[in-house]
């Protein structure tokens, strides 16, 4: 009885094994091929979200910087992108200057407007509070905003890109020069203010200012001097960050700036605002998320999933995922 | 008591409007400039003379649409090719038209007093309003009053939803079926959508393709959404591209075809495109360079390039007047006017109207956008005009 039944069971295993070996067979070509394809397009829509978020990380840089220092949000962060995308476009365009120096001029303008802004709208607000600063700074990107309106109107504008690489053909997967210039970048700019703000009299003057704006002064820093640079240096960024995003998209309007602009401001937050390398793996991260979520949740729930994520890591860690815990004196 | 009292003054506006419509109009009233910011004033050749000895009087239309504000353009369009009109019928020397033209900044409560502003002015139909949203704030009024107003291009199904709305221009869903119709006439399988998910058009648009593709056995491979805004197509062509469509549907303004193809070409993705009327103004914003979207067919009521004798003509008059080429808007007014004025004609001297929007429906109207016919519900029975782009200009196809 024993024996008979464990024949049948040894019986069973091989014609199962054969039976699924059998299928196998039949199902492994087109399912091998479907599950590559698959592959593939992850593989392509993550390199998509690199992209996307690379660009996320740039402006959060930025955002982060001036944070991180001058203790402010500055909203018209996102407005300087679209001045400095609109200087590259006129700079390439009309004066038809190369692009190396369209970049500089961008970057110029830029720092010069960011330290203009900072002089004439932030400044005289310094000792008021927080709150009225932010109204102000909102404020300053709707004007930024309604002069691009008056002066270039509501029509976009096209752009050549700035960045002459070819696309770069790896196993089906399509990176464009683009987004490897920018994920290279951004990855630079972040070693480059590290380093900055570790080794130089000014970036230790910013990190005193940070920490300390009465007692920076007291050790003979000159604070307005020190908040003109990082608002200078900041928005010199965002001019950066304007060359690369129109190079990635061909356009520009208006309202470029405004939407990435918010975007990047929760890869700041989520990646902990006033750290640098936080910046850096907030967009990274938020750009992923979004682009994956669009391509295999719903694309009209990938902002509700993004922004669930930000909730997320705020209530397990508050100060972002990098962000340093900083006590406040009572 | 309220509502009795609302309805018996807008009923014995109608009857005064109907008892204005065959007396002498001689009366030249200065027309309220404030809203003409067009600065043609002097240009338009007024009506004069309308108190010919036949004792005809000149048939007032009442046009609504945007004069200023982000959607002026559609208005003043509409407003110049209705005058073109105007005056191509006045000089005909029969029945004399007069064309009213109120602002209404694309907004319904503006439009309503457009009308009324109007209807004090006593005129004979409605010629408006330019969007969809006026158009049906306007409706509820007009539709108690039982005057006869068409649409030139409101394309939301509620432009027409009473007895008394025509339209002109193609709704949103017959857009969708015929793009369906056409690209399975074409010869393709399958084909992949990409639309603005936030737009009431885009929507209307691709869920009547949808429909139809389903009916005619069109396989719509897979359909993506974004929301108005968005600059990143990059998710949505990559998923597009490992579908296997053979084609790409794109209901969209011409704003956002222009991010897709240029973004398509960098995920290595190179389908025929078609799209809808939408994508007039799409060689403007790629600044003439159509390389990304050469041989792409839209569907559109107007094609300013076509060799059509009365489209070169309607063209040359216009660019005369105005300095300037119709587009589909101006061609819709133009429309309009004419199937007002045939309606009119209808009359045979009884002009009343429930006569004219009785007659909307006999009319035969060789337009600039087609030849139509009106059915009951208001809506124009016209063959499509499809436009193709060829070396960065637009080709009747």
């Amino acid at each position: 009885m024993q024996y008979q039944s464990k024949i049948w069971v040894y019986g069973g295993l091989v014609l199962f094994f054969l039976w699924n070996r059998d299928i196998n067979k039949r199902v492994n070509s087109t399912k091998v091929k479907e599950l590559i394809i698959l592959i593939m397009e992850v593989i392509a829509q993550f390199m998509n979200g690199l992209n996307l978020g690379s660009i996320y990380a740039l402006i959060a840089l930025g955002y982060t910087m001036v944070y991180g220092i001058a203790k402010m949000l500055n909203f018209a962060h996102g407005d300087i992108i679209m001045v400095g995308a609109y200087t590259l476009s006129i700079a390439m365009s009309f004066l038809s200057l190369p692009a190396p120096v369209a970049i500089f001029i961008s970057m110029a303008v830029c720092a010069l407007l960011g330290i203009v802004i900072e002089r004439i709208a932030y400044k005289p607000l310094r000792m008021s509070s927080p709150l009225a600063v932010l109204i102000t700074a909102i404020g300053v990107s709707y004007f930024l905003q309604s002069v691009a309106l008056l002066i270039f109107g509501s029509q976009q504008r096209k752009v050549e890109s700035a960045v002459n690489l070819p696309s770069l053909l790896i196993g089906g997967v399509e990176i464009t020069g683009e987004a490897m210039v920018t994920l290279g970048v951004t990855i630079f700019i972040m070693a480059a203010l590290t380093s900055f703000m570790k080794y130089t009299k000014t970036g230790m003057a910013m990190l005193a200012v940070a920490e300390d704006k009465g007692a920076a002064q007291l050790m003979g820093i000159n604070v307005n001097k020190t908040i003109s640079v990082t608002f200078g240096i900041g928005s010199a960024l965002a001019a950066v960050a304007g060359v690369l995003l129109t190079s990635s998209y061909g356009f520009v309007g208006p309202y470029t700036g405004s939407m990435p602009g918010i975007k990047a401001f929760v890869a700041a937050v989520l990646g902990g605002i006033g750290s640098v390398p936080g910046a850096m793996v907030g967009g990274l991260l938020l750009g992923i998320i979004e682009s994956l979520s669009k391509a295999y949740i719903s694309t009209e729930l990938a902002d509700a999933i993004v922004f669930g994520v930000l909730i997320l890591v705020l209530l397990v860690k508050p100060t972002g995922l990098l962000g340093k815990k900083r006590i406040d004196k009572v | 008591m309220k509502k009795l009292v609302v309805m018996f003054l807008a009923l014995s506006l109608s009857f005064t409007a109907l008892s204005g419509c065959g007396s002498k109009e001689a009366d030249e009233t200065p027309q309220d400039s404030g809203t003409d910011v067009s600065g043609e004033g002097e240009k338009e050749t007024k009506t004069q003379g309308v108190d010919t000895a036949s004792g005809d009087g000149a048939y007032k239309i009442g046009g609504i649409g945007p004069l200023t504000g982000p959607n002026a353009s559609y208005g003043l369009s509409v407003k110049q090719g209705a005058q073109v009109a105007v005056d191509e019928i006045n000089a005909l020397g029969g029945i004399q038209l007069e064309l009213l033209f109120e602002d209404d900044q694309a907004d319904g409560e503006k439009a309503v007093s457009a009308y009324n502003t109007l209807m004090d002015q006593e005129v004979t139909a409605i010629l408006g309003a330019v969007t969809s949203d006026a158009c049906i704030a306007v409706t509820e009024e007009s539709q108690v009053d039982g005057i006869l107003q068409v649409t030139p291009s409101g394309s939301a199904q509620a432009c027409t939803q009473y007895d008394n709305g025509f339209r002109i221009c193609f709704t949103d869903p017959l857009q969708g079926k015929t793009m369906a119709d056409y690209i399975k006439a074409q010869g393709y399988e399958s084909v992949a959508v990409i639309y603005d998910n936030s737009s009431d058009y885009s929507n209307g648009i691709k869920e009547a393709f949808e429909e139809q593709a389903g009916a005619i056995g069109l396989n719509v491979a897979t359909s993506e959404s974004f929301t108005s805004g968005d600059v990143d197509f990059k998710t949505q062509l990559t998923k597009v591209k490992s579908s296997g469509a053979q084609c790409l549907f794109l209901p969209v303004y011409y704003a956002e075809v222009a991010y897709i193809s240029e973004q398509a070409k960098t995920v290595g993705l190179e389908l025929p495109y078609f799209g809808c009327d939408g994508w007039d103004g799409v060689i403007a914003q790629l600044n003439g360079d159509t390389t990304n979207i050469e041989g792409a067919v839209f569907l559109t009521p107007f094609v300013a390039t076509s060799e059509a004798e009365n489209v070169k003509k309607f063209v040359e008059t216009y660019n005369q007047s105005y300095n300037a080429i119709p587009d589909q808007f101006a061609a819709d007014g133009y429309d309009g006017v004419y199937a007002i004025y045939q309606a009119i004609s209808a009359c045979n001297g009884d002009v009343t109207n429930e006569n004219i929007i009785a007659n909307m429906q006999n009319i035969e109207v060789k337009g600039l956008t087609g030849d139509m016919t009106f059915t009951k519900e208001g809506e124009p029975n016209k063959s499509a005009l499809v436009a193709t782009i060829e070396n960065g200009q637009y080709v009747a196809k």
